[in-house]
């Protein structure tokens, strides 16, 4: 693995409103072909982190660093240049429901890349071919189950071969069969195109397999990093809670609340 | 008594008062925050309409789904409105023994006034109504914001089309309304009721101006455009994401445009057809 940085997230505080911020100093790199993880619990911050990377929101503090500029740095011109080396798998696909799968994967191709049309169909057929779906490459996205509909995706956000890979949740509502295919993938197409791969989720067990290393975040904040390995093994009481799934742990499993008696009126009886 | 009593105390009754103003004042700034909102979405719009037309395919599939898939509608009613016309204006002309002029009344109701605004009004329940949805639904999907993430810029690529689609098709289909509505008027006037045909239309000629008449005609057909359009992908773009979010956006689509295009009439009626102008 080669050690220049792809992303350097340093400082990084961000709050859609000031008062409740959602990101509180964040640190973290992502080394050049790596297939990392940010995991957590839903409201944790991580896809906010994600989309801080996508430079779709600037922080607050601090700076981002991605493909080398920082995010705050950046025009319109040049953001767009930055998306073009970047691919997004989002939480269900995002596919335009009004074109085939076919028109799907050439999308970006034909919006970005002046190419005659017997080579855009050479490259979304390799795409698609990639993912397994050359044959249903003249459905459409109505037609294509959860799992399938992911993999399209994954063929079109790979379409520009991108240098990073940002995967939004993307075990959520697999059958354990798709979900195989998609940890696959995942791994043999961030090996085979040299990129780099950010997995955000919350599907603990299921991304320990695939990636090399893991930030783990609770309430804004990186609260523990590691191989694998390691975080399987933390004794950090909320890494423990989280990657068990145990009910009960510093994550408590009644959201805060008045006393149970007022809510049911028994103090008035 | 019951706790609630104390709802009705002088100084509850200043915070109650208190409230209501608050959120009355609320309402109508955040009307015109939105407002100054939509403004700057159709500027930036229209300096980002570059795609649209240049890549005018794009603009003709929306020209398509917002127009052609709009005739039947348009054709139809405008042919009904045309035979009412004819019925009534037959009635109340033929009192005054002038029903020879029954082609002017229906020409001119038809081009100046019921054309524009009846057309406007199909054409936002049937086009606006479906722009908006599709929009709110592809940003509810996420749709717009992949296209985003993939360096495209979603107001370039997919609301200016379909603003330019609803802007152009509006005048056609206003046209379109205009003659099937005098043809209908011609089938009741004269084949049905019997005027005289060399009359009603030659009567319609002589009375028909094409700038006064005409011209406003599309103009205010274009304005109606303009505005049905702009609400439409404005709506669609500001939905909130979600299933009830599109249905609300899709209901203030029709009934903003169809309020918007009433008083846009007066206005242009006042405009266009007063100041003694000949007619």
């Amino acid at each position: 693995m080669q050690q220049s940085k792809i992303v350097e997230i340093s400082n990084v505080s961000f709050g859609y409103d000031p008062a409740v911020p959602v990101l509180r100093e964040v640190s973290l790199d992502i080394p050049r072909g790596s297939v990392v993880g940010i995991m957590g619990q839903s409201g944790c911050g991580k896809t906010t982190l994600l989309r801080i990377i996508a430079a779709a929101y600037l922080p607050t503090r601090g700076t981002a660093r991605v493909l080398g500029t920082s995010t705050r740095e950046l025009d319109r011109d040049a953001l767009y240049a930055m998306r073009r080396k970047m691919g997004m798998l989002f939480q269900f696909g995002a596919l335009f429901t009004d074109m085939s799968v076919y028109e799907n994967v050439a999308f970006p191709l034909r919006e970005h890349a002046m190419l005659p049309e017997d080579l855009i169909n050479d490259l979304v057929m390799m795409k698609l071919h990639a993912v397994g779906l050359r044959g249903a490459a003249y459905l459409m996205p109505t037609e294509l189950s959860g799992g399938m509909a992911r993999r399209v995706a994954l063929a079109r956000s790979i379409a520009l071969d991108p240098q990073l890979i940002l995967y939004d949740e993307p075990f959520t509502g697999l059958d354990p069969i798709s979900f195989g295919v998609i940890v696959r993938l995942i791994r043999s197409l961030n090996d085979s195109l040299g990129a780099t791969s950010i997995i955000v989720t919350h599907d603990v067990q299921e991304a320990l397999g695939v990636v090399d290393y893991v930030y783990f975040m609770a309430a804004g904040r990186v609260i523990a990093q590691g191989r694998p390995d390691a975080i399987r093994a933390s004794e950090e009481p909320f890494v423990n809670q989280f990657v068990n799934g145990r009910r009960d742990g510093p994550v408590p499993f009644h959201y805060p609340a008045p006393a149970y008696d007022a809510d049911l009126e028994l103090a008035a009886a | 008594m019951t706790p609630t009593s104390n709802w009705r105390q002088p100084e509850m009754r200043v915070a109650d008062l208190r409230a209501r103003l608050e959120r009355l004042g609320g309402t109508v700034t955040f009307q015109i925050w939105r407002l100054g909102f939509a403004s700057r979405f159709l500027g930036y719009l229209l300096l980002h309409s570059g795609t649209a037309l240049r890549r005018f395919r794009l603009t003709v599939a929306e020209i398509y789904f917002a127009g052609v898939l709009s005739l039947v509608i348009i054709l139809v009613s405008g042919l009904f409105v045309g035979m009412v016309l004819a019925l009534q204006g037959y009635e109340t002309l033929q009192r005054y023994g002038s029903s020879e002029a029954l082609g002017i009344l229906v020409a001119l109701s038809l081009v100046r006034e019921l054309g524009p605004v009846v057309a406007g009004l199909l054409f936002a329940s049937r086009a606006g109504s479906a722009i908006t949805a599709e929009i709110g639904l592809m940003k509810a999907t996420e749709q717009l914001s992949a296209m985003e993430m993939m360096a495209v810029d979603p107001i370039a690529r997919v609301v200016a089309p379909r603003f330019w689609g609803g802007v152009i098709s509006m005048p056609l289909l206003a046209a379109l309304f205009s003659a099937m509505g005098i043809f209908g008027g011609y089938l009741v006037g004269v084949e049905l009721i019997g005027v005289d045909a060399g009359a009603f239309w030659s009567q319609m000629q002589a009375a028909v101006d094409v700038r006064n008449d005409i011209l406003n005609g599309v103009i205010k057909s274009l304005v109606f455009g303009v505005a049905v359009a702009w609400i439409a992908v404005f709506e669609g773009y500001d939905a909130p994401p979600t299933a009830e979010g599109v249905s609300r956006a899709t209901t203030r689509t029709v009934v903003t445009s169809s309020l918007a295009i009433l008083a846009l009439d007066f206005i242009l009626t006042a405009l266009m057809f007063t100041g003694g102008n000949g007619k």
